[in-house]
């Protein structure tokens, strides 16, 4: 990592999550810097995506805090979630409605109406597929018309749940090229997969390890 | 890095979307308004169909099915939002949450609550209420059926995570209904003997006010409690 | 580092304080109940009207008033949990619950057992009886929403909200029934409170407080084994436990 004068973007301090009177783990602190491409990686109910819901807010830790730029983000959880792109295993995709009516409602909530949904559509391979209901989409479609959501965005903060699930390889290398291009633009992506990264380098790749605990 | 959009239009825009999905999903509009209906039909058949006495039971029989046809309906006003993950989506948006979850509650009334006093004055009839009444029927409805939503919505909002909450949400919002069954039977019997019935409207109006302003934040906490 | 250290330092201080309290408070209770009990039923005058029936309220009266008391301690904990997110708080809310209903229970049974000599009858909605029903329901909704939830952490903090929402309506349901019992039945008036000669008073009222101090340490009790449940995997729980033989 470069030496950098800014604060850190997102910082762990002292995380402790017990879920269902077992430790995940205890004592965590990391901090994320604009740039970084992090993984957090670990077996099955290690606790990544409970990790991953404390950091965006969602889960308040049993102990410890989250910091955006240096402030706790329950006290500052307006410009936090003003900064912030979460995106869950569950896609958030509503299935009454077609795939253009979801997208353009991420769209104007959170206040990019200028942005044509048509045309992001067709981003991530879903031209033809505009009108369709999103119940109907395989699970990759409905998968990507989550993600169409990465393509417009601007927050810093990414953090995305095992993103790749249901993508083909084509669309797992563009959506690394994305995350480069993001961490390049000063934003940080964290994220859980079980699939190998092809384009994003190890070096360039930092990584975060929970480890199954007993106790 | 404020995007630019008011308040209003994320209202209208979630307002817009709960909708649309309803009317795609007609079920949940015309289920709870059968039951409604169903459920006043049968006390007739269970005490007897002498006009005297149902017209005198009548604003208590209208008003116990309304509070249950709106807690039944109310139990899928997040559900589905929280089995997608929208409501997810819900707690990170940069939107207050009180202004969403708000939206939501109104979506879910003028789906359920005006159908709801739409089809009342039918069933007075069939109940023979007393003429004079009916004036107050509706406007106990207009006024006390939101205060349902809204006080509703907290109980769902604490149960919308666990798996059997059908049951204790029924034991967790009816007594906090009590008051506006109160106050709406006592107003409607008020106005089949022609007394003035407006210091019971004014005290639902103040129901409704005061939880306006209280249950968004209640509802608020609950969706984070529930989702954590 | 203090800030390191606080979460797990908290519960085990306020588990050892809590067991400090409890001996005093359990043997103020017993002193006070029992104080106030025999004076009452052995010692104060029998009522003119009522005969030796009206004695059921040094435990009617005073399981009345703290049931609503206890509710608002209630929520009052519950409250604090939420605002300063103070788990200790939240599961204090959560061990005063069961106390209450149960306290809110003996008013209502209470209540109706008197009202069989007074009315005639075991139930009457009496605008008070009706009140303590609803409370006896608010009760039941925050103790089974507790119930339902597996993560006990994230339990205890519904409940709360419950409560505190709970605690905003009690004033307005007591209105509503009040103002429902009058339209309906022209409001009984049990007693006239006016004259009543302190040989009745006083047993009165060192029973309502010692019922108050009874249901602290009852609470404090349920509070203590709370906090060790929560923390079963914490290490000064262990030590605890085998210091006490259990394995």
């Amino acid at each position: 990592m470069t030496a950098q004068s800014n604060p850190p973007l997102l910082s762990a301090s002292h995380l402790t999550c017990i879920r269902e009177e077992r430790v995940l783990f205890d004592d965590l602190s990391f901090e994320i810097n604009g740039g970084d491409i992090v993984q957090i990686e670990g077996p099955n109910g290690a606790g990544k995506t409970s990790l991953l819901r404390i950091l965006a807010g969602l889960s308040r830790p049993y102990g410890g805090e989250v910091l955006f730029q240096e402030d706790p983000i329950v006290r500052c959880r307006d410009e936090f979630n003003e900064a912030l792109l979460y995106l869950g295993h569950l896609a958030g995709v509503k299935s009454e409605l077609t795939a253009e009516e979801n997208l353009n409602f991420n769209l104007r909530i959170s206040g990019y109406a200028q942005f044509d949904p048509r045309e992001i559509l067709a981003r991530v391979n879903l031209t033809g597929f505009e009108d369709a209901l999103a119940g109907h989409l395989s699970a990759g479609q409905h998968r990507r018309t989550a993600l169409a959501r990465l393509w417009h965005t601007d927050c810093k903060i990414w953090i995305l749940d095992e993103p790749f699930t249901a993508i083909d390889k084509k669309g797992v290398a563009e959506l690394e090229e994305l995350f480069i291009a993001h961490a390049n633009n000063g934003g940080c992506v964290i994220l859980t997969t079980h699939q190998d990264m092809g384009i994003i380098s190890d070096d360039r790749l930092r990584k975060i390890r929970l480890d199954y605990r007993f106790i | 890095m404020n995007r630019g959009i008011s308040y209003t239009q994320a209202f209208f825009t979630l307002l817009q979307r709960d909708l649309k999905i309803a009317v795609r999903h007609r079920g949940d509009i015309f289920n709870p308004l059968l039951f409604f209906i169903i459920v006043v039909t049968l006390f007739p058949l269970g005490i007897g169909s002498e006009a005297k006495i149902l017209s005198r039971v009548a604003p208590g029989i209208i008003w116990v099915a309304a509070l249950l046809a709106s807690m039944l309906s109310l139990e899928r006003l997040f559900k589905a939002d929280f089995v997608d993950g929208s409501l997810e989506q819900m707690l990170l948006s940069p939107q207050p949450l009180q202004l969403l979850v708000l939206s939501k509650v109104l979506a879910h009334w003028l789906l359920t609550g005006v159908p709801l006093i739409i089809v009342a004055p039918l069933l007075a009839v069939l109940l023979h209420m007393d003429s004079n009444a009916y004036p107050a029927l509706i406007e106990t409805l207009l006024l006390g059926t939101p205060v349902l939503s809204l006080l509703g919505a907290i109980g769902v909002a604490l149960t919308v995570g666990l798996r059997k909450g059908g049951v204790l949400l029924s034991l967790l919002i009816l007594p906090l209904y009590i008051p506006v069954l109160i106050f709406a039977t006592g107003a409607i019997e008020f106005a089949a003997t022609k007394q003035p019935y407006d210091g019971q409207l004014a005290i639902i109006a103040a129901l409704l006010v005061g939880s306006l302003v209280l249950a968004p934040f209640a509802i608020g906490a609950s969706l984070r409690v529930s989702t954590n | 580092m203090w800030k390191w250290l606080h979460p797990y330092a908290e519960p085990q201080r306020a588990y050892q304080l809590a067991g400090k309290f409890i001996p005093w408070l359990s043997i103020l209770a017993t002193l006070m109940l029992l104080t106030g009990t025999i004076w009452g039923m052995v010692f104060s005058p029998t009522d003119y009207q009522q005969g030796d029936s009206y004695r059921i309220i040094f435990v009617h009266v005073p399981a009345a008033s703290m049931s609503m008391s206890a509710y608002i301690g209630m929520a009052i904990a519950a409250f604090i949990g939420l605002v300063w997110q103070i788990k200790l708080a939240d599961w204090m809310a959560a061990s005063i619950a069961p106390v209450g209903a149960v306290i809110t229970f003996i008013a209502l049974v209470t209540g109706s057992t008197w009202g069989k000599p007074m009315w005639g009858t075991w139930w009457v909605w009496d605008a008070r009886l009706t009140s303590e029903l609803v409370l006896l329901f608010l009760y039941l909704g925050v103790i089974s929403l507790y119930a339902s939830f597996e993560d006990k952490v994230l339990a205890a903090r519904a409940a709360g909200i419950l409560a505190i929402v709970g605690v905003i309506n009690i004033p307005i349901i007591k209105y509503s029934v009040d103002w429902w019992n009058s339209l309906h039945q022209g409001s009984i008036k049990m007693t006239g409170k006016t004259a009543m000669p302190p040989d009745m008073l006083v047993p009165l009222v060192i029973n309502i407080l010692g019922f108050g101090v009874m249901i602290a340490a009852l609470s404090l009790v349920r509070f203590r084994a709370e906090i060790l449940a929560r923390n079963g995997m914490r290490p000064w729980v262990r030590e605890l436990a085998q210091a006490e033989g259990v394995k």
